[in-house]
Formats: C-alpha cells, sequence, structure tokens
C-alpha cells in the first residue's frame, strides 16, 4: 500500500467511522448477539445459560408458533400481491393524460404516512361490527338479501381479511414509486410499436412490463419483509376490537396473532428472550428465502418479457 | 404519458374519482367522528354530518341527546337492585310487569312513536350520574347541524388518564413534547451523520469501499425483530430503558437506507469541483463542508422528512423502550388511552388520532414536491 493509498483510506475510514460504530453498535452485535441467545435459556434479568438446540425443538412442537407462522404468511401472502396489484393500478391510471394528476396523486399518496397507531384506531372504528362505516355500506346492499356485515376484528375469519383491507388504504407510497418508474418509459417506445401496430395489451406486455418489473421485485421484496413484521396495528385493533384480555393474545380465538406479537410478547412479557431469539432468527431465515426467490422468479420473468 | 381515445379518458377519469372516494372516506369519516356528540357515534343509520336535537320540555326548549327511539308501550324505569341498581332504562310492558319492585318508574310510555331524550347539561354536569330523563314525542324533536369543537380540548385532556408525575400533571403536552424530542433529535442525528457518511461511500475511492458499501446494503434486509432483543439489552445495560435516548440515539450513527440515498445524490455533484478544490490544497472535510453540503440541500430534506415521520410514527420501539408514563409518545399514549377505559369513546378516540395526525399531514403538504421526488427516487435500486 502506497503512502496516498494509506492516506485515502483513512479519510475513508474517518468519515465513515460513525456508521462503523453504529453498524457494530446497532445491528453487528445484535445480530450476533441474537444468534446465540436462540442456543440459550435467557431472561435478560440472569445471564444466557447455554441450552443447545432445546429452543429450536420447543418451537416445532408449539402450536402457537405454526398459529402465528400461518396467519403471518396468510397475511403477507395476500396483502403483498393486492397491495403491488392496486399501486401498480392507481400508477397506470395517473400515467394517462388525464386532468387533476397531481391532486389524484397526492390523495393517493396521504394515508401511507398517517401515524399507524392513527390509523389502526381509524381502521378499528371503521370496522365496527355495530356502528362501523365499512358495515353501515355493505349492509345498504346486503341487508336486501336479508345478510348483515361479518363483526370484522371480533369474527376469527374476519379478523385478517380486515387488516389486508387496511393496508391497500397504505398503498401510495408504492403507486408513487411506481408512477416514476413508468415515467421513465421513452414516449418514443410507445410511438414506435403503435407505428407498427403493436395493440394496446402488446404494448403493455412488451414496454411496461419489462421497464416496471425491476421496480415492482424491489419494491414487492421491501413490502414482503414489512409485511412478515406487521405488528402495530394488529397488535392495537386485536385489543381494541376484542376489549379486555392481553393485546399480544391475538383474538379472536388467535386469528390475529402474528409472527411478531407471538414473538414480543415471548420477549418482553414472559422475559424468555432465548426463546424469542429462535424465533427472530427463523424470521430471519424466511424472509432471506423468500428475498431470494423472489428475485429469482422475477428474473426468469423479466428475461421472458423481453 | 400515452395519449388516449376520448372515451378510455373518460373511464380512466371515473375510475380516478371512485378510488380517490375510498381512500378519503376514512379521513371523512375520522374528522366527522371526532366533532360528534357521543350518542351520534352509537347510533343506526350511521351519519357524516353532527347534529345537535332540540324538544320542548316543560316549556322550555332545551338541547337534548337522544338516548333512543320506542314506539311500543311501557317505561323508563331505574333499577333499584342487581348489578344495574342506580342505573335507568326503558322496560316494555310485559317486562315492566315481569320486574315488579325491583324497579322504580320514572316516565311511563303510552304507545305511539317516542324519543327518550336526556337533557344535555347533565351530561357532564352535577346530575351525571342521575340524569334526567324525559319522554318526548317524535315528531316534537327538532335537530340542526352543529359541530362540537370541545371534543378536541376534551380528548386531549383526557389522554394522559390520571397519571401525575412528581412535578406537574402527565398529559397531551408532555406526549407532544417528547414526540417532538424523539423527532427533532433523530432528524438532526439523521442529517448530520449520514451526509458525513455518505460523503465517504460517494466521493472517496478507498481500499475496501464497495465490499463495505455491499454490506451495509445487506443489512436493510435484516428484520428488527433479530435486532430487538440485544437492543433491549444494550440500553438496559446502560440503564436507559424508560427514558427517550434508545429512541433517538441510533440514528446518530448512521442508516443503510440514508446512506444509500445521500450516496445517489452526492454521486451526482461533478467531481471537477472536488478536484479543483483538491489542487488549491482544501482538505476532505472543507470540501464535504463546503461544496458537497451547500448543493445537497433536497436530499438532506428529503432525508429529514423520512426521519421525522419514521419517528412520529414509530411504535414498536416506544412500546418497547418507554416504561413510565412521563417519557411516553403521542404514538403510545394514544394507544394506551383506547385501552384504558373498557368501552371506547369513539368521538374522542378519533379526535385524539386526528391530532396524531396533523403534524404529518400539514409536513406533508408543505414539502409535498420534495417528498414525492424523494421517494420516487428511493424505489429504484440502480
Amino acid at each position: 500500500m502506497t503512502r496516498q493509498d494509506r492516506k485515502q483510506l483513512r479519510a475513508g475510514l474517518g468519515f465513515t467511522s460513525l456508521w462503523i460504530f453504529g453498524l457494530a453498535a446497532f445491528t453487528a452485535y445484535p445480530v450476533i448477539a441474537s444468534f446465540y441467545y436462540s442456543f440459550c435459556d435467557y431472561s435478560i434479568l440472569k445471564s444466557p445459560v447455554w441450552c443447545g438446540l432445546e429452543n429450536y425443538q420447543q418451537l416445532i412442537h408449539d402450536d402457537l408458533f405454526w398459529k402465528s407462522l400461518w396467519n403471518t404468511l396468510f397475511y403477507a401472502g395476500l396483502s403483498v400481491p393486492l397491495g403491488t396489484a392496486t399501486a401498480l393500478g392507481l400508477a397506470m391510471l395517473l400515467n394517462q393524460d388525464v386532468r387533476g394528476k397531481s391532486f389524484y396523486r397526492l390523495l393517493f399518496f396521504m394515508p401511507s404516512i398517517v401515524p399507524v397507531v392513527a390509523s389502526a384506531m381509524l381502521w378499528l372504528w371503521i370496522f365496527n361490527g355495530q356502528y362501523g362505516l365499512m358495515n353501515g355500506f355493505l349492509n345498504l346492499f346486503l341487508e336486501r338479501f336479508g345478510l348483515h356485515g361479518p363483526a370484522w376484528l371480533a369474527d376469527p375469519a374476519w379478523s385478517k381479511p380486515a387488516l389486508i383491507i387496511m393496508s391497500l388504504w397504505g398503498t401510495g407510497n408504492a403507486m408513487v414509486i411506481y408512477l416514476a418508474g413508468l415515467q421513465n418509459v421513452p414516449l418514443e417506445l410507445y410511438e414506435a410499436a403503435e407505428i407498427d401496430g403493436a395493440s394496446a395489451w402488446q404494448r403493455f406486455r412488451h414496454i411496461t412490463v419489462p421497464v416496471i418489473a425491476p421496480v415492482v421485485v424491489f419494491n414487492g421484496i421491501m413490502a414482503l419483509i414489512g409485511a412478515m413484521q406487521l405488528f402495530a396495528q394488529a397488535y392495537i385493533m386485536s385489543e381494541g376490537a376484542n376489549g379486555n384480555g392481553n393485546a399480544s393474545d391475538g383474538n379472536p380465538a388467535r386469528s390475529t396473532l402474528f409472527y411478531t406479537i407471538y414473538l414480543f410478547s415471548t420477549a418482553f412479557q414472559d422475559l424468555r428472550m432465548g426463546y424469542a431469539s429462535a424465533m427472530a432468527y427463523i424470521l430471519f431465515v424466511i424472509t432471506a428465502v423468500l428475498t431470494w426467490l423472489a428475485t429469482r422468479l422475477s428474473r426468469g420473468q423479466y428475461e421472458d418479457a423481453l | 404519458m400515452v395519449r388516449q381515445p376520448k372515451v378510455t379518458r373518460f373511464a380512466v377519469q371515473v375510475l380516478l374519482v371512485l378510488f380517490s372516494a375510498a381512500f378519503v372516506v376514512p379521513f371523512v369519516w375520522l374528522i366527522s367522528t371526532s366533532l360528534k356528540p357521543i350518542e351520534q357515534t352509537l347510533s343506526l343509520p350511521i351519519t357524516f354530518i353532527p347534529r345537535a336535537y332540540y324538544a320542548t320540555i316543560g316549556g322550555r326548549r332545551m338541547e337534548v341527546t337522544l338516548d333512543f327511539a320506542v314506539t311500543q308501550p311501557g317505561a323508563v324505569v331505574r333499577y333499584l337492585s342487581g348489578d344495574d341498581a342506580g342505573k335507568a332504562g326503558f322496560l316494555g310492558a310485559k317486562q315492566l310487569a315481569e320486574a315488579g319492585a325491583s324497579v322504580q318508574v320514572i316516565h311511563p310510555v303510552a304507545a305511539g312513536s317516542w324519543h327518550i331524550t336526556q337533557r344535555l347539561g347533565d351530561r357532564l354536569g352535577e346530575n351525571a350520574v342521575s340524569p334526567v330523563w324525559d319522554v318526548v314525542p317524535r315528531d316534537q324533536v327538532d335537530s340542526h347541524i352543529k359541530i362540537r369543537w370541545a371534543n378536541y380540548p376534551e380528548a386531549l385532556s383526557a389522554l394522559g388518564g390520571d397519571a401525575e408525575s412528581d412535578r406537574h400533571r402527565v398529559g397531551f403536552w408532555t406526549f407532544l413534547g417528547n414526540s417532538v424530542t424523539v423527532a427533532v433529535l433523530g432528524v438532526l442525528g439523521t442529517v448530520i451523520s449520514n451526509a458525513i457518511i455518505a460523503y465517504g461511500f460517494a466521493r472517496l475511492r478507498w481500499r475496501g469501499r464497495d465490499a463495505f458499501f455491499a454490506l451495509t446494503l445487506a443489512t436493510m434486509m435484516v428484520p428488527f425483530p433479530v435486532l430487538m432483543v440485544p437492543l433491549y439489552g444494550v440500553f438496559r445495560t446502560f440503564g436507559l430503558i424508560g427514558t427517550l435516548l434508545p429512541l433517538w440515539l441510533p440514528a446518530w450513527f448512521g442508516s443503510a437506507f440514508n446512506i444509500f440515498l445521500m450516496r445517489q445524490f452526492f454521486r451526482t455533484i461533478p467531481e471537477e469541483l472536488s478536484e479543483a478544490a483538491r489542487i488549491d490544497g482544501c482538505s476532505e472535510w472543507r470540501i464535504f463542508w463546503r461544496i458537497v453540503v451547500p448543493l445537497s440541500t433536497p436530499v438532506l430534506v428529503v432525508a429529514a422528512l423520512f426521519h421525522f415521520i419514521f419517528a412520529w410514527n414509530d411504535f414498536l420501539g416506544p412500546l418497547i423502550y418507554l416504561t413510565r408514563k412521563d417519557t411516553y409518545t403521542l404514538a403510545i399514549a394514544l394507544q394506551s388511552y383506547e385501552s384504558q377505559n373498557g368501552g371506547i369513546q369513539w368521538h374522542f378516540l378519533m379526535a385524539a388520532s386526528a391530532v396524531t395526525i396533523l403534524p404529518v399531514i400539514v409536513l406533508f403538504l408543505l414539502a409535498q414536491k420534495t417528498f414525492i421526488r424523494g421517494i420516487a427516487t428511493t424505489g429504484s435500486k440502480s
């Protein structure tokens, strides 16, 4: 290494030194420590005691673990594709030659910055079975057939769909990203295709899709990672809709016991930090695998579309 | 933007109107509920416009609340025994006969169409425990629009519950102060630390830089629950649980997302500017501070806005770290308000929610363009 190299290295490390510390203290250490804790009996009050694979073995036989995993996959599996479709659909509408574009964009975007606690309260009220807006609206139609809207968050069959519907309200963020992606498509491409006699569907399939696909995949993955960590809405709304009891019970009938909620209550209410760390690591692996799968799958499709 | 035939354009416009209605209605419902008297949040069919009701009772026209409507004969009664002792209610003729001496009849109700009303002053006044009930013919009750702004101060003063600290009452202003503290200190830390770090990645060439940057990006994929337990342990070791520090301190040591965001921007600044300064003998720190920072205001503003929103909206962090009520942020205070009383008072809950939402909406409306541009750039990874 020359003197110049060393000088540059020193400058580089100097500027990034805050991050070197931050990465070590707030990411690297926790990632390593929770890996270690996952093999320990640890209550935070006493130092961790090594117990080998016990936590993982227990997890396999833990019904609540499987329940929470199923709930989470159900939620993520529906909310991410539906959310992506909604965001993409809205972006494509706004990518047309229409009046008041920036106004619509503002309206669609606004819900996505509402604090999650406030939106949870609002949707708790909207989904109120008796006096809520959702059933007030649905019953206008359903009552003609002698039917009523469900109790939503108080009904195990409808609590997750309610959370999924609520999540669609917050897709404005993704919409803005997709709209920017769509606007990157050179207009001449469409014009050239039209002159060559390509139909609207063909233009969409062979021009829009290839351009927007990488953006959709990247944001879809981020949405998936987010959905796998669903916490606040479910934590707040489950308690609000089902009255007394613990907010992390996942009421009604454990139908909103999501992965992070179970992890949170295991760690901070039962003080079983080792067990919770094992859960966290399984989530880590699942997230990594899903991310990898999504990139792989989409790469194939993307090339196909070209 | 693609030019379309007229029919398509009309269809697009219709769809946009329908979708925006779906996105806006929840906001309207929030505001509408927050301005209603409580009984209108619990009546059907649902309405959007808050109203006030008036009835003539004993020759005086007064504002009343409609408790319920009856058509069958019976009586308004007060229960004398059992779980409901002291409370009032309506019993039909048959139930009345069954109840016998366990109830005291306040108002007999004849067949017809009646509203059972409660005098307004009683709900909050000294008669709150034993309200005055009246039976009024339904066609003699009239109403007009009345917006109950008073819900807001009432909701905010209820937010703290009956918690008190040593020095002063813990309430809305305490929570607001905590939220502002966490957000502002976090924003300062985010802007300052990430600008310095991103400069190191964007404008300097050094061995290991690219590998380190790849590692940095990879940390974005780590789910927060993986970090949660050890982070709690670290802050606990330093005795910081129950303080606001764990919520803003990490922001002073960079974050992968913001480093990425700022690096992208810094790279667009012409390298010649830096080269010229270097030839003049400028240190890297001076180049950063005098050339790059002044040219980077847009990205610094975007990072600041994003962090403000993140900190203001954060729920899980405060839930883990904050143990005492006087350290609660607005988000946690709102959640604990929801769960502190048995039945939810929707008009108050919506008013308190609206107040929590207001700062981010105002901020967004003020910096709309910056926001949208910032988000559009974060979505593409290249």
